[in-house]
């Protein structure tokens, strides 16, 4: 049977990638207790950090993406630590952390500014005024460097979850045991 | 307060749109003091990070490690504000 179906080609983007300082940005991070003002290079001081970029709350793929990350338990064998970044609303993520059991703090983001100063917005047909990121993930040091970035080129798309899993190994102490 | 600088900023649980923590926001501000805004769910019951602090699931509360106070209450946050911030100027 053929499955007739259209993957949507997304532009090249200048967005940042390994080697280069990944932009800071301040917004609202939202765990499952309550949201504050917080920015990326503060979330830096201990370990590297794995930015997580998703389409908003809700929609398959953010689901798909967010149940992948948790099986995987990157968190639980690399010295690292992983917050997502949406345009949903810190209400939305409220639900979508508890719904969905993710251990990570979300970025909320409306305004859409971060994908935008990133250069990985993806702009949604039938969605007038909307625009989100594109799926994307950036592995970004205690000093800021991109040291390993994944952006779609294609929509839908998911991230590379096992070339991902090399970069973490590369890049990232592991765990000690029984921790 | 000439040495704000130094303060360590007052962390403020907060509910969107309440009016109790926008007279503690304003006290906040009127003496200039670095806060903080942590802003909670709407429903009572998933207030835990305020009831740890707390003791109790009520906004606003304050943490003020500068003084190792923690209060709820706007009433007893804003007399605290002005006890303490407010007679030096």
């Amino acid at each position: 049977m053929e499955l007739d179906f259209d993957i949507i080609e997304l532009p090249d983007t200048d967005h940042p990638t390994t080697g280069e300082t990944a932009p800071d940005f301040t917004r609202p991070l939202v765990t499952d207790e309550y949201w504050e003002d917080v920015s990326l290079s503060s979330l830096l001081d201990d370990d590297p950090l794995l930015l997580v970029c998703y389409p908003m709350d809700g929609a398959f793929p953010a689901t798909y993406i967010w149940n992948e990350l948790r099986d995987r338990d990157f968190e639980g064998t690399y010295q690292l630590s992983i917050a997502g970044l949406s345009i949903s609303t810190p209400y939305e993520h409220t639900t979508f952390i508890e719904e969905r059991g993710i251990d990570a703090p979300l970025f909320s983001d409306p305004s859409n500014e971060v994908a935008e100063q990133y250069d990985i917005v993806n702009d949604l047909d039938g969605m007038t005024g909307i625009a989100e990121p594109r799926p994307a993930v950036f592995l970004i040091d205690t000093d800021q460097t991109v040291q390993y970035a994944w952006v779609a080129d294609e929509w839908p798309a998911f991230p590379p979850y096992d070339q991902l899993e090399d970069a973490l190994a590369t890049h990232c102490e592991m765990k000690p045991l029984g921790q | 307060m000439s040495d704000t600088d130094d303060t360590t900023p007052i962390t403020l649980y907060r509910l969107q749109a309440c009016p109790f923590c926008e007279r503690v926001v304003r006290k906040l501000s009127a003496y200039d003091l670095p806060y903080t805004s942590r802003f909670v769910e709407p429903m009572h019951s998933d207030r835990n990070a305020v009831k740890r602090i707390s003791g109790a699931r009520t906004v606003p509360a304050i943490v003020d490690e500068n003084t190792g106070v923690t209060m709820s209450e706007s009433g007893n946050i804003v007399e605290y504000l002005d006890k303490t911030y407010g007679g030096a100027d």
